[in-house]
């Protein structure tokens, strides 16, 4: 889309090859999250989930930062408190990625306000890829085409990548396989987008720091909690 | 953590969840928040996730131990650097853990 065309209406004639585009990298993306699944499956049963319990995990909570921290949390002996505390924490995000996405997914393409049930089920899709994907489109049009592609690709992915991970998982002797390893491999990975800023950056040390020094003087799980005082660097520009 | 803590764990951080993104979604919608608070909420994942991965490499339990996963998350590192996808992040890791406590 050029300059010119910014406040005309939507493009008609060029959607169809726009919306493929957007089509297309929604469902590479649910491919690749896909395979994350897999690992989340894998480290829940080797955290002492059963396989049932990775994949209602995954449908009902579908948001992968918290599973992880959840399941982490119990594979380390923690209490169910403390496990829900760090996760829920995790989750507060995706508050605001609703606050961020509803002006551009409440309404339907005659730009008329979706039911409540209707929207009621969207915001079960308000997560890191759909707010990222809806968020870069040019169009109202092509945002909801995206959010929604990226909803039901994600949502098929994230929850079959689960189950075969814990599958997989519950056939293996996770310990002799390093299978401890995966859930900080995995938070490594999701790392690098928050560290972009400088705040960020020390949030981080001061979260990990916070953390470790913690560890031996209150009970497990715990000290990840405490660890949340990093975010205290945002409260300066 | 007994099964049914675990189910209990799993149905309250589904509705948590769940209800944080409709929270925002359906009721706060469109509305800013004060830019303090927006940018402290902001920093909950770098300060988290930076936490969970001290923890998962560097303890067990309350313990403060080096063993064979700090091995694999230095290599996990490199990997991250290097743009690797989310799957061989994970799997370097667990190879390089594995590898290190066979040769031990």
């Amino acid at each position: 889309m050029t300059d010119s065309e910014a406040g005309q209406p939507e493009p008609t004639a060029a959607d169809p090859v726009e919306r493929r585009r957007v089509v297309s990298a929604s469902v590479t993306l649910g491919a690749a999250v896909g395979v994350t699944a897999l690992s989340f499956g894998l480290a829940a049963v080797s955290a002492g989930a059963s396989v049932w319990q990775a994949c209602v995990l995954s449908f009902f909570t579908f948001t992968g930062a918290s599973q992880f921290s959840a399941m982490s949390v119990v594979g380390a002996g923690g209490s169910a408190v403390a496990a829900f505390g760090g996760a829920a924490l995790l989750a507060v995000r995706n508050f605001v990625y609703g606050l961020a996405l509803a002006g551009r997914i409440s309404v339907d393409d005659d730009g008329r306000r979706l039911s409540l049930g209707r929207r009621l089920v969207a915001a079960h899709f308000v997560i890191d890829e759909t707010t990222a994907m809806t968020t870069t489109q040019v169009t109202p049009r092509l945002a909801r085409t995206a959010f929604w592609v990226t909803a039901l690709s994600l949502f098929i992915t994230w929850n079959l990548g689960t189950l075969v991970g814990a599958l997989a998982g519950s056939l293996l002797d996770t310990q002799a396989l390093g299978f401890d390893a995966a859930f900080p491999a995995a938070f490594l990975a999701m790392l690098p987008p928050h560290l972009r800023t400088r705040q960020g950056r020390l949030a981080a040390l001061t979260g990990a720091v916070v953390c470790v020094a913690l560890t031996p003087f209150v009970p497990v799980g715990a000290a990840i909690l405490v660890a949340v005082v990093g975010v205290l660097f945002g409260a300066r520009p | 953590m007994s099964n049914s803590s675990l189910w209990w764990l799993i149905a309250l951080l589904s509705l948590t969840a769940y209800g944080l993104k409709a929270f925002g979604f359906v009721l706060a919608g469109g509305r800013r928040m004060p830019p303090v608070l927006e940018r402290c909420l902001g920093l909950i994942p770098a300060a988290l996730l930076a936490a969970l991965v001290a923890k998962d490499t560097l303890t067990l339990a309350q313990a403060v131990v080096v063993d064979a996963r700090l091995a694999g998350v230095a290599v996990a590192g490199v990997a991250v650097w290097r743009r690797a996808p989310f799957i061989v992040v994970v799997l370097v890791a667990m190879v390089a853990t594995a590898l290190v406590r066979a040769v031990a």
